[in-house]
């Protein structure tokens, strides 16, 4: 615990800072717009990494990543508010208001029944939005154009751009919080709660409350998550934010990633994102065989996850 | 002097089986009492009514004259009682120091205390101390997963003393520990903790560790207590010797200063 430095904080401040200078420079704009993907992806995979490391999976975090996009929609329907400091809290204060409430329930379960108590809420919420006119059913709704700090770009590029930096930024302070919070005793609950429930019980802790408080902070990440993709992809519906396989990219993302730090999430949901389009144009019919294949070979050959592979190569270093 | 911990009627039963039936103990401050019984016999049920991990059927566990039946054993943790395992439960991912880390982390965490950075040199040093006084420093930095049977029992007891208790209830702290190692282990574990002045309830089958360490044997048969008296007359004891010892030790004598042994006149 104190015998090697930690870089992280340094490590992810200044990988931020060069994806969003160098990004500016030299991205293409389809580039960019994965890159806005992936991270607003990798916001939710975040607060799943927080609960894997405890020892849980959820299937069902679609569920906070739709209430997230969708608050931010609803919010700036019919001229309503597009201002992003007002929507995106608001994203991710609902969804962290819909954990708390549902982790009174979750956070009583484990292994299988938590992951399908949680698909099982998802899946609620995305039959009510098929089923709900008013609000596109199927089809959705477009987001309005998002303003910041009251500076609204006049064209798509400039959004665009604007979007990515604003994202980086805010990926950087996840990162560093999140960090910062696994350096914490309570951060340091999430292996050993993992480990071992009773023993924490036993040294005066609850660990239902540990859990319920982890389950809210990864609501809260995927409602920001959702709510950022909404902005950036400038339209809602429920196949693209609730369903079920919504659920799982973000658990693949997160098995992708490993738990070995936050700055996994950002770099798994990046190769995913590259994976996923490049499968998608050479085989455009069968591009979810490129993916199940690179899943499996990360189980048999990576069950730490693409962070392993660092940490592995680190260690050599050392030696 | 008044008993710090007092079980009043204590009775439990799982359907048919009774485990605890009219269970009566009071222990007073910085008494080491060893339970002793047969497999079965109710004294594990009895540590884990007393930590509340069970319930009593009925009774009362009375600490500090407050009844504790009922409360959650964090609640028990933090109001003074905490105890080690038969099977010890430690952080087996972390290594030896993060355990004592993470405990001596969640001792003071209350509200946002918890949020504290846990890499910190006064908890460090702490957990150095511990490492050092219970003897386990040469495995500071290794995995508690693959750590040795009795290191992993001291680890587990030292845990349970992060929290400073009042009362520290040991289940079968030399189980599945070689006869070699296990003075060595008490010696270890019953120094640090009388320096702490800790008021001890253990749970033993070994009687040799029993008669040497503990002030007072309170001996189980069946749910009910037996025998309560100190360790010379409770190992004499007819009932101890017939449903406690058991037959193979009928031969045997008990010699001043506790040490059992077999009786010369034993075989003829």
């Amino acid at each position: 615990m104190e015998t090697t430095r930690d870089w992280t904080i340094p490590g992810v401040t200044i990988g931020f800072a060069a994806v969003a200078v160098l990004g500016l420079w030299l991205l293409p704009d389809w580039l960019m717009n994965l890159t806005v993907i992936a991270f607003a992806r990798a916001l939710a995979v975040v607060g799943l990494m927080v609960l894997w490391r405890t020892g849980l999976v959820s299937f069902g975090h679609a569920l906070y990543f739709g209430l997230g996009a969708y608050t931010v929609a609803l919010l700036g329907k019919d001229d309503g508010i597009s201002e992003v400091l007002i929507t995106l809290p608001a994203a991710t204060l609902v969804a962290a208001a819909v954990g708390l409430m549902l982790g009174f329930i979750v956070r009583r379960y484990r292994e299988i029944f938590f992951a399908m108590l949680s698909l099982a809420f998802s899946m609620v919420l995305y039959g009510i939005l098929v089923k709900t006119e008013a609000l596109g059913s199927t089809d959705g709704f477009n987001v309005r154009t998002p303003t910041f700090l009251g500076f609204a770009p006049d064209d798509a590029g400039t959004t665009l751009r604007t979007i990515f930096v604003v994202l980086c930024g805010l990926c950087w302070a996840v990162a560093v919080l999140v960090h910062r919070y696994l350096q914490s005793t309570l951060g340091r609950l999430t292996t050993a709660i993992r480990d071992n429930e009773i023993r924490v019980e036993y040294l005066g802790y609850s660990v239902a409350q540990a859990i319920h408080g982890k389950y809210v902070m990864s609501a809260a990440l995927a409602g920001l998550g959702g709510g950022m993709l909404a902005i950036a992809l400038g339209q809602v519906d429920p196949d693209s934010m609730v369903n079920w396989t919504v659920s799982g990219e973000l658990v693949f993302v997160t098995i992708l990633s490993g738990p070995g730090s936050v700055a996994a999430p950002f770099i798994g949901s990046m190769i995913y994102e590259l994976i996923r389009t490049y499968a998608f144009e050479w085989l455009p019919h069968a591009w979810q065989l490129i993916v199940g294949v690179t899943l499996l070979s990360i189980i048999f050959f990576l069950p730490g996850g693409v962070w392993s592979l660092l940490a592995r190569l680190r260690r050599r270093e050392v030696e | 002097m008044s008993a710090l911990l007092e079980a009043r009627g204590l009775n439990k039963s799982f359907g048919a089986v009774t485990a605890a039936r009219d269970v009566d103990i009071a222990v007073s401050p910085h008494e080491i009492v060893g339970i002793i019984g047969a497999n079965g016999a109710g004294k594990t049920t009895f540590v884990n009514m007393v930590t509340g991990w069970l319930k009593p059927t009925s009774g009362r566990i009375l600490y500090e004259g407050h009844d504790i039946v009922g409360r959650t054993p964090r609640e028990i943790t933090r109001l003074g009682i905490c105890r080690s395992f038969q099977v010890a439960q430690i952080f087996g991912s972390a290594s030896v120091f993060d355990n004592l880390m993470i405990a001596l982390g969640i001792a003071e965490a209350k509200g946002l205390a918890a949020l504290r950075l846990l890499r910190r040199p006064d908890l460090a040093d702490k957990a150095d101390a511990l490492l050092a006084r219970y003897g386990i420093a040469d495995y500071r930095n290794q995995s508690a997963g693959t750590l040795p049977q009795g290191v992993r029992k001291l680890l587990d007891i030292a845990m349970a003393m992060v929290a400073a208790p009042k009362v520290l209830l040991l289940d079968e702290p030399t189980s599945g520990i070689s006869s070699d190692e296990k003075f060595v282990l008490m010696d270890v574990v019953m120094s640090a903790l009388k320096e702490d002045g800790v008021t001890v309830l253990f749970v033993e089958h070994d009687m040799e560790i029993v008669s040497r360490y503990v002030s007072r044997v309170v001996a189980f048969y069946q749910g009910e207590i037996i025998c309560d008296a100190p360790p010379l007359v409770a190992l004499a004891d007819p009932k101890v010797k017939e449903f406690v010892i058991g037959e193979d030790l009928h031969n045997q004598t008990l010699l001043k200063g506790g040490a059992l042994q077999e009786a010369p006149d034993a075989r003829g």
